[in-house]
């Protein structure tokens, strides 16, 4: 398949950026990765492809980073912080709260992250990177559907922005 | 255990291998536990204690390899220099101190063997690496008595297959990044990586893509722990009930030097051995695991006679007197001319010596040829002038003329690729891309048939006869850079005749600059041709007529004038002029690549002589078989592509009476009424540098104590020659393992002794060869036609690989054409699809496959396939062989 039209030039741009090609690797994995929903064998291979690289390569670089999903995630990443600070104010159970809410979900995709570096908003949580908290396991939910009903506008599930509010 | 015990036995600091260096503003003076050293300044810590007798544990770190700090084993203390250094990524200065073993290294190296082993399995008992495993030794020299981990260690699958012979452990690794450094940076397969991260990184290849790569076993050699294994080794034996010797492969002409390891009479092992000037400790897995073969079941260990109903065992005299008959009436009756002798590539020197005596010296035959129809001519190989392959690293551009040396020389493309990471310039002039174009600096492509057209353009640009704009281009790679130009030259295609490329070689050799590594494959091909199994030619590359009085003088003559080469031999064969036909350790079935003369010559001949390991070698047609024995079995020596004669050495005893070559034409020498007098392997050797003038010097004695061999002539080389057996101690399989465990220490008046007056220069001027020579026909393009390249690939239906079950298990062996996809868009076809396929000379069914590699217009044809293929289609007359390729509907 390979890049066509302006996901190519846009691929282009980036790799112009650094002086070697395969420092491009990350940031043409979350390319694939807002292309895709997820990081898709195709897309590592597309990636491969682009910048001279082995599938191995690519694979290897890109599971290294938890940002990178290499499953399907649905359209929201819900990061929920349990590392001490988040412990002590009742994150654990927020993120239990929201893992069996969205249990069967496709769309919304619960993940435990360490610490966020939002402790003052402890228990704190992401919402594809947004920093939301402190949060009640209800008011998450809350929060949550708005975002699903396109109320609230949120980063892709990479982090980057989409032009709405932020 | 004591940490010295543990060093002594890797590194026995009695006599530690010091490179001297004379002070100057390059060189360094560091003090390493109290011991002041001179070294060059930059080298790595690590590296400069080493050779200075000083051991310091490493797991990432390979002396073939850029260090990459991954396991901080190689702390050391630097003073002055704030908390402890990593030794293998720190560089030498003037005036430092280090302490390799103070209480806080010590500290550290039991930390960080500690959490190693935090993961580590404790399944040693069971596992290929246990009693030669880097981890369990420097654990017990350097690390905690005692693990404090009580918790639950990781668990993977185990073990799982990464390629067709490599298995992972994962729960094994301990993340040193040699198998993924070896594979991007050594090798250029970067197929496996790391994945994950933290405790829950694993080595891992990409789903669907295994590791398959020519060097993949490499990895396994150098894994400090159990985490790969290979499979065709995994279980077999116990490194403590192992037995080692020094050898070079010879399943191709590259020579790489290895460590060959037997249990119980069986061969199971070849480890890479550092070599400088040659494999620089690699292998590649042909090399690797075509030991196999040697234990195959179809090799025939006793003499056979035909007899009704097919060939019959007989005793050594029956069939030594039935060989030596066939012989005496061929030449008695029909005249020498009636005698053929086919191979001679897959023995050692000595062989090749002792059957060249005894066809051209005792039958006065010069019907005699070890390449076989698939080479270049002996006269343009042994006449031009010899690269070695170091010089491929001072090279001003590296040229690859006709040959896929990954493919066909699999160690000398590692040394090309690592030349070209070193800014050498290559340039690849081929039909179609190959293992060369990825690095080379600039691709030059022809139709088949056509080499020469590049290769003159070329050839102007190296003379400083530049026009134009790709001159200019060309002219640029090479501008301001000294050394020789390598041109590593081979057989473009067997489906064109030689014509084209001795063209080329004739133009190269025109420049100055040029010097030549010719690519021809078969083991000891090299030291067949210059030990004169080949037409017009007597040992010690002199030609019939120059060596005529000095060779003559020994062997009481020589034949009167040149004889037919291999295809001559054949083709006379077939015509009824040869009656009694020697094969000597070749398959002309599947090596000669014209198939259906080979059948009419062996069912034409008189008598067929085997001397050899197969039986069938002859197909049906064998009269006499004498058995020999072969690599692993026989002492000797082997001389590789750039000419360097290296000790072979005998690992098992061989089954049966199979008994050596050189004997067997001893043997047959003495029933025709001429004694050869050579009784010991060293005898052979010594009458070899006394007749074959490129060998003047090269005698047992300097063989044994060469530790990297000898480069012929040795006159031009001597001063390469290192001498004595290796300073370190060998057989550590992870290290680099120095070159030279079984060369002969020096006497004490070592000088005397080696070279009592200088290296001797050879008594008759050796052979020289810069053409003139005939350019090629060029054949209008047929636009509905695809024009045939047949070369071979490193796996295929070769004796050598069908015999070593290992290989074979992989090894493709039916032909498949492959072509561009335009092409097969073109035939209408998916790929796999049979066609039918029509050449001038036959029309044949193959599959076809598109493959990237391939331009339009033209098909490549694997030659080393069973089955329909270019045996059939190719007629060697022709000056190139056009397809016609049609659908089966
Ligand atoms: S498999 Fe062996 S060589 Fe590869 S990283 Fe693990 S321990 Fe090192
Ligand atoms: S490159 Fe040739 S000599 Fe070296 S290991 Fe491979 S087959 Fe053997
Ligand atoms: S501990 Fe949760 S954000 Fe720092
Ligand atoms: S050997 Fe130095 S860090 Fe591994």
């Amino acid at each position: 398949m390979a890049f066509s039209g302006t996901e190519r030039r846009r691929a282009e741009e980036i790799v112009a950026r650094y002086p070697q090609s395969r420092s491009a690797t990350l940031p043409l994995l979350f390319l694939v990765q807002d292309r895709d929903g997820w990081v898709t064998p195709q897309g590592i291979e597309d990636v491969a492809d682009f910048l001279g690289l082995t599938p191995a390569v690519v694979l290897g670089t890109c599971s290294f980073y938890t940002m990178f999903k290499l499953s399907p995630v649905g359209k929201l990443v819900v990061s929920v912080c349990t590392n001490v600070s988040c412990l002590v104010n009742g994150g654990p159970q927020l993120h239990e709260h929201l893992r069996r809410e969205y249990a069967r979900s496709d769309d919304v995709f619960i993940e435990e992250v360490e610490c966020l570096a939002a402790c003052d908003r402890a228990p704190a949580l992401q919402i594809n990177y947004d920093f939301h908290g402190p949060l009640t396991g209800e008011q998450a939910v809350d929060l949550i559907e708005r975002h699903r009903s396109g109320e609230l506008t949120a980063r892709t599930i990479s982090g980057t922005a989409t032009g709405g509010e932020v | 255990m004591s940490t010295d015990a543990v060093r002594m036995s890797q590194w026995p600091s009695e006599q530690p291998y010091v490179i001297p260096v004379a002070p100057g503003p390059d060189v360094a003076t560091v003090t390493i536990d109290g011991k002041e050293v001179q070294v060059p300044r930059g080298e790595l810590l690590i590296k400069v204690a080493q050779d200075h007798g000083t051991y310091i544990p490493r797991f990432c770190w390979h002396e073939r390899m850029k260090p990459v700090g991954m396991c901080r084993m190689c702390l050391v203390e630097v003073e002055g220099m704030r908390g402890l250094q990593i030794s293998c990524a720190t560089p030498v200065t003037d005036g430092m101190v280090v302490h390799t073993q103070s209480p806080g290294v010590k500290a550290a190296q039991d930390g960080v063997l500690e959490f190693l082993l935090v993961n580590h399995p404790l399944d040693c008992p069971v596992c290929d690496r246990g009693g030669e495993c880097p981890l369990q030794d420097q654990t017990l020299a350097f690390g905690p008595g005692e693990s404090r981990f009580v918790e639950e260690k990781r668990h993977f699958e185990k073990p799982i297959p990464i390629s067709e012979t490599v298995l992972l452990d994962r729960e094994r690794c301990i993340q040193c990044g040699r198998c993924t450094r070896f594979a991007s940076e050594i090798a250029g397969d970067a197929l496996i990586h790391f994945g994950g991260r933290g405790s829950g990184t694993e080595v891992m290849t990409y789903p669907d893509e295994p590791f398959s790569s020519y060097f993949a076993g490499n990895t396994v050699q150098i894994c400090p722990v159990g985490a790969l294994t290979a499979s065709p080794y995994r279980f077999r034996a116990r490194p403590w009930d192992l037995d080692s010797v020094e050898t070079s492969c010879q399943q191709c002409a590259v020579g790489c030097r290895g460590a060959l390891e037997s249990t119980s009479n069986r061969l199971v092992r070849l480890l890479g051995v550092d070599l400088d000037p040659v494999n620089q400790g690699w292998l590649c897995d042909r090399g690797r695991y075509a030991y196999e073969w040697v234990h195959s079941d179809a090799r025939v260990v006793t003499p056979r006679l035909a007899r009704e109903g097919g060939l019959a065992e007989a005793t050594w005299p029956q069939a030594l007197d039935a060989a030596a008959e066939a012989l005496r009436r061929a030449r008695d009756e029909h005249g020498p001319d009636a005698i053929g002798v086919l191979g001679g590539a897959r023995g050692t020197n000595e062989d090749a010596y002792a059957w060249a005596r005894l066809a051209k010296g005792v039958l006065r035959t010069d019907n005699v040829d070890a390449q076989l129809d698939d080479g270049l001519p002996a006269e343009v190989v042994l006449g031009l002038p010899r690269a070695s392959i170091d010089d491929l690293d001072r090279a001003a551009a590296i040229v690859i003329v006709g040959s896929d040396p990954k493919e066909t020389l699999p160690v000398l493309y590692l040394r090309i690729r690592a030349a070209a990471e070193a800014g050498v310039p290559v340039v690849d002039v081929s039909t179609h891309d190959n293992g060369c174009t990825p690095f080379a600096a600039c691709s030059l492509r022809h139709r088949p048939g056509e080499v020469a057209t590049p290769v003159a353009a070329l050839a102007e640009v190296l003379g400083g006869r530049t026009t134009g704009s790709d001159a200019d281009r060309l002219a640029a790679l090479v501008a301001d850079r000294d050394g020789p130009v390598v041109v590593v030259l081979g057989r473009p295609s067997l489906a064109e005749p030689a014509t084209a490329a001795v063209h080329a070689a004739a133009l190269l050799a025109a420049v100055p600059a040029v010097r030549f590594l010719p690519a021809l494959h078969r083991g000891n091909v090299h030291g067949a041709l210059d030990l004169g199994l080949a037409p017009g030619l007597l040992p010690g590359r002199v030609t019939l007529d120059a060596g005529r009085a000095h060779v003559g003088a020994v062997w009481g003559g020589v034949p009167a004038a040149r004889g037919l080469d291999a295809r001559g031999i054949l083709a006379a064969a077939a015509d009824g002029r040869i009656r009694t036909l020697v094969l000597l350790g070749c398959d002309p079935l599947t090596d000669f690549p014209d198939r259906p003369l080979v059948e009419r010559a062996l069912a034409a001949v008189g008598t067929v002589v085997v001397v050899g390991a197969f039986a069938d070698a002859a197909g049906g047609h064998a009269d006499v078989v004498l058995p020999t024995t072969v690599w692993g079995e026989q002492d000797g020596s082997g001389t590789n592509l750039e000419g360097r004669v290296q000790r072979l050495a005998r690992k098992v005893t061989p089954g049966g009476a199979a008994m050596e070559a050189w004997r067997i034409a001893g043997e047959l020498a003495a029933r025709l009424g001429v004694d050869f007098d050579l009784e010991l392997t060293a005898e052979v050797q010594d009458e070899i540098a006394r007749v074959a003038p490129a060998f003047a010097g090269v005698d047992a004695a300097v063989l044994r104590r060469a530790r990297d061999g000898v480069v012929l002539p040795l006159v031009d080389h001597a001063d390469e020659i290192a001498w004595g057996p290796a300073p370190l101690g060998a057989g550590v399989s992870w290290e680099p393992i120095p070159a030279g465990a079984d060369a002969e220490p020096v006497p004490a008046d070592a000088e005397a002794a080696a070279t009592p007056t200088g290296p001797p220069a050879p008594p008759v001027a050796l052979w020289e060869w810069r053409g003139p020579a005939e350019p090629a026909p060029t054949v209008p393009v047929d636009a509905y036609a695809l024009r045939v390249v047949a070369a071979r690939t490193l796996y295929g239906a070769d004796r050598a690989v069908l015999e070593s079950p290992s290989l074979a298990a992989f090894a493709p062996r039916d032909a498949v054409l492959l072509v561009s996809r335009t092409d097969r868009d073109r035939i209408g076809v998916a790929d796999g699809d049979r066609v039918r396929v029509t050449s001038a000379r036959a029309t044949v069914e193959l599959p076809v496959v598109a493959d990237a590699r391939i331009p339009q217009g033209v098909a490549f044809l694997p030659a080393n396939r069973a089955g329909a293929g270019i045996g059939d289609l190719v007629d060697p007359d022709a000056a190139v062989t056009d397809l016609r390729v049609e659908t089966l509907r």
